[in-house]
């Protein structure tokens, strides 16, 4: 029942802001909205954690460790940059950016977006799992040349058509992954379901699935901006509202990486050799070395933070493709702490931008002398993403480099140089913007800067001690996982 | 299955390759169009054929579904939409049409490679197809990117879901119906999508030509 609410809250809120979404109160309205789906999850979230895992719906929909615990920081995120994004259209609208019909459009979309993503981790079946991915693309499109300035028609067209390419990708995977099931669990509905698949995964044609494995990489790998697929993501970050660049960044690359990792686990069961986990390792590290390489040569700071984006989801998919509880375990941490450090990050980017009209970090100066809560944000939230302890992230990354020393020290050069050039880039770009000489100016409204310090704080206490029960459910996932 | 049926199903899995291959050096947006409706026409018909002689009542609904939305409702509405925006005689100089074509055979003999291990496997009489399927969808993918207009990118997008929905059709005897009815709802909402997007395009462009807008740079 938890589940129905968890899906139907977001769903009827994009129904009824599809016709308020433009009045004074559709702001308060869409965090309502996002407030009480975080309020099911929670109620799923405990569910759970006293019954354990469960299906729903004739088994259509299925909750276990792994995907419960993306649920909640799903449903979490969704709910911080609801609030962030009460402001900051309001001020877009008074700087005349967006009329009310396309405030309509986003207020709209952005429950519809937070619905896929839902629908997504919730569906048991591999096949609604394309189809809300797809949705998750089709909703945010729109979103991304809100603004319609020739820059963000051209960074969603790119959005659109390549992650309309890549997903058929992922649909004939699915259709390879249906084509092995039928075989072992005769065909119907059933034999789509992830838990049935799971059961049987030992029989299942090698051949067909290692081939399915790399269709459903390269698809789901578009969305979670894998190099050399990420061509869409710098931009669709850059030229959008800064609320849909944090959903981006913290829920909608979570996601398509859970359904890869998903297709992993469901590959190695059937093939011997560690055939998944080596092209994830693959894909994961070039990502981390590219991105950090084109860190440094970014002008536009959200343009530059996505590409930190990439370069951590490289981090994440490398972690995974080890394997083991160890670096499984990291990479679901590493999963938590980026989602909610890059979200922060972006709410004071937009904020920052805002007040200096200019989204080119060579004109953004000051922050911390007009603004000392969005200096210190955006201070802090790059330490927090740079891997500097004790935040969360350095935990992760600790726990994954040191994994891959003893497995794979051939990588940790790779990685070590990576991150140090992502450090050297990023943070002599974010030093100027918080210190030296102000430009900016004061806004309409007070900024919302709760969500990023709430956000922040719990990435410290990540670094510093993870709660047991916490600790216990990462465990369990990076069991499912690993 | 019957010898005639099956026969009838290798036909139009060829007559489908054909028109991937006609869309290919297709340069006029109107025909582009036409072709794309009856590569539809030949999807719904051997999908009956298949729904017919297996006797598999589902993909009778998978057909109809083909039929309304690709081969009437699509073509109808991208016909009004360049109507609207006036792009009726849009002829698109391609660069080297031969060079496209060879490059396509190249995709086609690949993909015939890729399905023959996995067709030998396939318990479905009609197997065979499934090289010729993935030659569409990797055809209408290289469609995409030869094309530099937004019309004939669309239209090879929806040609490659030709293609998967011919997949699944000759390799499992289709999706599961409830899969079938979300991919074509993603299709109708994404119809939708681009066909907002034309109109922005040209608003701001003037032109649906996707030359202009290589502004965002690519690092």
């Amino acid at each position: 029942m938890e589940i129905f609410w968890v899906l139907a809250i977001p769903l009827a809120g994009a129904g009824v802001l599809a016709f308020a979404g433009h009045r004074r109160w559709a702001g308060e309205l869409n965090g309502a909205f996002s407030f009480a789906t975080l309020a099911a999850s929670a109620a799923l979230v405990a569910r759970v954690v006293s019954s354990g895992p469960l299906t729903a719906f004739d088994e259509q929909f299925f909750v276990d460790p792994f995907n419960v615990f993306l649920v909640a920081l799903t449903a979490l995120v969704a709910f911080t940059t609801a609030l962030f994004s009460r402001p900051y259209m309001r001020i877009e609208q008074e700087h005349g950016r967006v009329s009310a019909a396309r405030l309509r459009l986003y207020h709209a979309a952005y429950q519809l977006f937070t619905f896929t993503m839902l629908l997504s981790l919730l569906t048991n079946n591999v096949g609604i799992l394309w189809v809300a991915m797809e949705g998750a693309t089709l909703s945010t499109v729109l979103l991304v040349s809100l603004y319609r300035t020739p820059a963000s028609l051209e960074a969603a067209w790119k959005y659109f058509i390549l992650c309309g390419v890549g997903i058929a990708q992922a649909l004939f995977g699915t259709i390879l992954l249906y084509f092995a099931a039928e075989k072992v669990l005769g065909g119907g509905t059933t034999s789509l379901l992830w838990t049935h698949l799971y059961e049987v995964r030992g029989e299942l044609e090698p051949t067909v699935l290692s081939l399915a494995f790399v269709f459903l990489l390269v698809g789901y790998g578009t969305k979670v901006g894998l190099v050399p697929l990420h061509n869409w993501l710098p931009d669709a970050h850059a030229e959008g509202p800064t609320p849909i660049s944090a959903v981006l960044s913290g829920l909608l690359l979570n996601v398509a990486l859970y359904a890869v990792v998903r297709s992993k686990v469901l590959v190695d069961g059937s093939l011997a050799a560690n055939f998944s986990g080596a092209l994830m390792m693959g894909f994961g590290l070039l990502s981390v070395v590219i991105a950090a390489l084109f860190l440094s040569r970014q002008r536009d700071i959200k343009r530059m933070f996505a590409y930190s984006s990439v370069e951590h989801m490289g981090i994440i998919t490398f972690a995974f493709g080890m394997g083991g509880a160890v670096a499984a375990f990291a990479g679901l941490l590493h999963m938590t702490v980026h989602s909610l450090t890059k979200s922060a990050i972006f709410f004071t980017v937009g904020h920052a931008a805002q007040k200096t009209g200019t989204q080119n970090m060579n004109d953004i100066r000051g922050l911390i002398e007009i603004n000392p809560a969005i200096g210190w944000g955006l201070a802090l939230g790059t330490l927090a993403i740079l891997g500097v302890p004790p935040f969360g992230v350095f935990a992760a990354e600790f726990m994954i480099l040191t994994t891959a020393m003893h497995e794979h020290s051939w990588a940790t050069p790779f990685l070590l140089f990576a991150l140090g050039v992502a450090f050297a880039a990023v943070f002599g770009k974010v030093q100027p913007m918080v210190f030296g000489e102000t430009t900016a100016k004061r806004l309409p409204h007070p900024p919302a800067l709760l969500p990023v310090f709430v956000h922040l704080a719990l990435v410290l206490m990540l670094g510093l001690y993870i709660p047991p029960y916490l600790e216990q459910w990462y465990r369990q996932a990076a069991a499912l996982i690993g | 299955m019957a010898p005639l049926s099956l026969q009838l199903v290798n036909l139009l899995a060829a007559v489908l390759l054909l028109i991937a291959f006609a869309m290919l050096s297709q340069r006029r947006v109107l025909s582009l169009i036409r072709l794309f409706a009856w590569q539809g026409a030949a999807l719904a018909a051997s999908t009956i054929v298949v729904a017919h002689s297996m006797s598999q009542p589902h993909l009778y609904v998978s057909a109809v579904m083909t039929i309304v939305l690709k081969v009437l409702f699509l073509p109808w509405f991208l016909h009004r939409l360049i109507d609207r925006l006036n792009v009726r005689w849009d002829v698109e100089t391609l660069i080297n049409i031969p060079a496209t074509m060879l490059v396509g055979i190249g995709l086609a003999i690949f993909a015939f490679a890729l399905a023959t291990p996995i067709s030998e496997m396939a318990s479905t009489v009609t197997r065979s197809t499934l090289g010729i399927a993935l030659a569409s969808v990797l055809l209408s993918f290289l469609m995409m990117i030869v094309r530099r207009k937004a019309v004939p990118q669309v239209i090879g997008f929806l040609a490659m879901e030709n293609g998967l929905f011919f997949a699944a059709t000759s390799a499992t005897y289709g999706m599961p119906l409830v899969v079938e009815m979300g991919v074509a709802l993603d299709v109708l909402v994404g119809a939708f999508v681009f066909g907002i997007f034309f109109f922005h395009i040209r608003e701001t462009f003037d032109s649906l030509d996707i030359r202009h807008m290589e502004k965002l740079k690519q690092d």
